[in-house]
């Protein structure tokens, strides 16, 4: 039965991991505009060239 | 072409196109500068800007450059704005009013592809913030700047811009880190703690040493919970003690309580853990800390696009031309040469050395109409030249001047006043007594009867009894409250400014752009009558004149485009003019020129006499805004009202209803407003002023919350605790009578929270809190508290009609 053990550590180990790419994604910016890399998403990476000569 | 009929919205702006229509690749354009922006685009191959939104442009109508970024080349003005600089690499950050939607953030993002040497560009959509970083070998920081001026997204530069400011994010970063943690931590401590609950039979080998692992497990896993996630309650606590202790106060800081409770929760826990080997109340303790960090993060929800703090130094230009050189506007000194340009702000009290010059300064005093000053004047600062380029010679420096000295008035230096109550702490000190002195009386009624249990009713007395609800309900109801107020265009800067609101009895208003409007003056014409014909020859008289009240009247009348010629002109400075069209003798001009006698004529009235007979005189009044007398009669009936303009007495006879003698004040420079708001502050009254511009600045600050009227809540306005969209003007009322609502939701749900503490405490003195309870009923309460405060909140907001 000490599988389980073993388990809430590697559980924890996981999510721990998780824990540090929180800290990552923070420290680097990512909560401080929440509102534009919505809008940034949106966007085609470049419109298709056919159309710029046809207009 | 017959374009007529049905106009066409230019493709670039929306905005109608003219009769010669201006086309390219089919497409219709209102000017020049929104086809230069098209084939801009076009060209770079970046059109997309107009599928994600229909005329997404800005109009670009009259845009002329004239090396209005001149001063950019300098390297030392440069240097002051750039964020970094290196040899290959320089980042700068610009703030740009003008942005608007989705396609701004497109195409300001793809500003790389149109212009060569720049590397990379970020936009923050709210902050209206772009980030840049380029290569200076390549392109200059004054064409980044005026391409992005050609396209319609003027950066704001001014002095401030100059300033870099803290960065605060560091705070907020932190705050998320902590709830990130600790929210990890609790969810964990609570899954660990579940076997416990479901009741481990401890005879059993395998059991016991589950139980075993998942405290230990638990008790790690509070560590980062108390030593990171609370650590702020823990010092703010020592703080408090150790000033109260020093006597500098005899408050006692909420955090007090807070720190209390979860520090005898911790070591409660670890008593538990290992020295009775049984469930310690981790789970609460995580718990509290997530629930408490929560609270803490709504508080300080703000508006942060909106900006509260703004000084002369967001007003002012970042640089002037100093000679053939540009000089940072701050370090001007006296005697330097400088050269203003039309529309713009004179920096500092300076000597005119043109001859003439007309100065708008209806920002910094409140008068209406433009000055004309004349050769050797001296000009104050502040003031926008609306003439021809003028050359001034600086006498004092920008920080001396008449209108800069009012920030450096006391009312600047100190923080301003917080509310006389503030509710969690006030109430803190009864709290952290009373639980004490119950906690002391558990302890000596079962150190009588029953000694073995004084420690754990003692302990769990101080645990149950941690305010957290309690601290709980004032940010969230103030928060829901901030946001129903934002959600009419009354945006507060802070929770505490609800608070302040609340204990208003004294409003005080600024006239000119907040009871008027800013724009739109009236002209009427009394005392007579003038037909068609006379109108128009007044109308081509006054055309004449560069006089601001000739150029008002001839506005408001019209001047038909095949007007007549004037003969015989003559214009008397301060006086009037006169002039002869098609055989008629025409004088237009004030009491002393046209020697009229009758009536009470006042200063601000413009005669006419036609042929030598007196017709009547032009009135020229400001706009009201709508509801401006309902507003005011609602208001007089539960505050004392005043009124200070900078404005002439003109308009004393329409507002003198409102307000008793001694309090409707004409004339007053920023320093009186700013006095007579003190003078009110010492007689006990608790003020809001409501103003709009530079000269309210001082008053703003003085009082107890300062509001300012907005025609764009996004432009600029000085700094203030709230920003009310004018539109809403006759909303005031209702917000005072909600925030007072509000502050009576938060002590209802303070007095739920007790019920909730009597609770709590009754099964502590008996010795009776079991881990399993408090897990359970410490979050219920708090969640229950926060449920009620929001909910009642939006109640109310319903009732009274505000959302």
């Amino acid at each position: 039965m000490g599988v389980i053990i073993f388990l809430v550590v590697a559980a924890l180990m996981v999510a721990g991991g998780f824990l540090i790419s929180f800290f990552w994604a923070t420290n680097d910016g990512q909560f401080d505009d929440t509102y534009t890399p919505a809008v940034r998403i949106l966007f085609d990476e470049e419109k298709p060239v056919e159309n710029h000569i046809e207009s | 072409m017959t374009l007529t009929d049905t106009k066409i919205a230019c493709y670039h702006c929306g905005e109608e196109c003219s009769d010669t229509p201006i086309v390219s690749d089919d497409k219709h354009f209102c000017c020049h500068g929104c086809k230069t922006v098209y084939e801009i685009l076009q060209d770079n191959n970046l059109c997309s800007y107009y599928d994600l939104n229909q005329h997404a442009g800005i109009s670009l109508k009259a845009m002329n450059l004239n090396g209005r970024f001149e001063y950019l080349s300098d390297e030392k003005i440069q240097a002051q704005l750039l964020d970094f600089q290196s040899d290959t690499l320089n980042k700068v950050t610009f703030y740009i009013p003008a942005i608007h939607c989705s396609s701004c953030v497109w195409l300001l993002e793809n500003f790389n592809k149109i212009q060569q040497g720049v590397t990379s560009a970020r936009l923050n959509f709210l902050k209206k913030e772009l980030s840049l970083s380029y290569d200076p070998t390549q392109v200059t920081l004054r064409t980044i700047v005026e391409l992005l001026t050609t396209l319609g997204y003027e950066p704001l530069i001014n002095l401030q811009s100059a300033e870099h400011k803290p960065v605060q994010n560091k705070v907020k970063r932190r705050l998320i880190l902590q709830i990130g943690v600790v929210g990890f931590c609790m969810g964990n401590i609570m899954l660990m703690s579940f076997p416990e609950y479901f009741k481990l039979d401890l005879n059993n080998v395998v059991d016991n040493t589950y139980q075993r692992f998942f405290l230990y497990l638990n008790f790690i896993l509070s560590l980062p919970v108390f030593f990171f996630g609370a650590i702020d309650y823990l010092k703010g606590a020592v703080v408090s003690i150790r000033e109260n202790l020093r006597k500098n106060t005899d408050i006692l800081s909420v955090d007090i309580p807070i720190a209390l409770g979860i520090t005898v929760l911790f070591i409660r826990s670890t008593f538990e853990t290992f020295v009775n080997h049984s469930a310690g109340y981790w789970d609460s303790l995580a718990g509290l800390v997530f629930f408490l960090l929560v609270g803490k993060w709504v508080q300080q929800v703000t508006y942060n696009y909106l900006s509260f703090e703004r000084n002369y130094k967001s007003y002012f230009p970042l640089a002037v031309k100093v000679g053939e050189e540009y000089k940072n506007v701050s370090q001007l000194q006296k005697g330097d040469k400088i050269l203003i340009h039309h529309q713009e702000i004179i920096p500092a009290d300076a000597l005119l050395l043109a001859d003439k010059a007309l100065i708008d300064y209806s920002f910094v005093t409140g008068e209406a109409e433009p000055i004309e000053k004349t050769s050797s004047n001296i000009v104050y600062a502040g003031g926008r030249n609306m003439g021809e380029n003028i050359e001034l010679v600086v006498q004092k420096q920008v920080s001396q001047s008449y209108l800069t000295d009012l920030w450096n008035n006391e009312a600047f230096k100190k923080e301003k006043s917080t509310p006389a109550i503030d509710l969690a702490n006030a109430f803190s000190k009864y709290f952290t007594y009373t639980t004490l002195l119950i906690a002391l009386l558990t302890g000596v009624y079962w150190y009588i009867h029953e000694p073995s249990l004084v420690w754990r009713s003692v302990t769990a007395v101080l645990m149950v009894a941690c305010p957290c609800a309690l601290t709980l309900s004032l940010p969230f109801t103030m928060n829901t409250t901030m946001g129903i107020f934002g959600r009419n265009r009354f945006f507060v800067k802070n929770q505490r400014v609800i608070q302040l609101l609340t204990e208003i009895n004294e409003v005080v208003f600024d006239k000119t752009g907040t009871l008027t409007e800013n724009k739109n003056a009236q002209v009427y014409f009394e005392a007579g009558k003038l037909t068609d014909e006379e109108a128009r020859w007044v109308a081509r008289l006054t055309s004449q004149s560069t006089h601001p009240l000739s150029k008002i009247i001839s506005q408001s009348l019209g001047v038909s485009a095949n007007a007549t010629k004037v003969n015989c002109l003559n214009e008397i400075k301060g006086m009037g003019i006169e002039g002869v069209i098609e055989g008629n003798f025409i004088r237009v001009g004030n009491a002393d020129f046209i020697l009229s006698t009758t009536e009470n004529i006042q200063s601000s009235h413009v005669l006419v006499e036609i042929n030598h007979q007196y017709k009547g005189y032009f009135v020229i009044r400001p706009n009201y805004r709508k509801g401006w007398e309902k507003v005011l009669n609602k208001l007089k009936m539960t505050f004392s009202l005043a009124l200070l303009s900078g404005d002439n007495d003109a308009e004393k006879a329409t507002l003198s209803p409102f307000f008793t003698a001694d309090r409707l004040r004409f004339n007053q420079k920023p320093q009186d407003k700013l006095d007579f708001i003190r003078q009110e502050q010492q007689a006990g009254n608790h003020v809001l002023m409501i103003g709009d511009g530079l000269n309210d600045a001082g008053a703003l600050r003085q009082s107890n919350v300062g509001v300012a009227l907005s025609e764009d809540v996004q432009a600029f306005s000085p700094a203030c605790d709230a920003i009310l969209d004018a539109s809403r003007f006759a909303q005031l009322t209702q917000f005072l009578s909600f925030s007072k609502i509000a502050l009576n939701i938060v002590k209802a749900s303070f007095i739920l929270s007790l019920v909730y503490n009597f609770i709590g405490i009754g099964w502590a003195v008996s010795g009776k809190l079991y881990p399993v309870t408090a897990a359970i009923f410490m979050p219920l309460s708090s969640l229950s508290v926060v449920l009620f405060a929001v909910g009642m909140t939006y109640l109310f907001a319903r009732i009274k009609k505000l959302i």
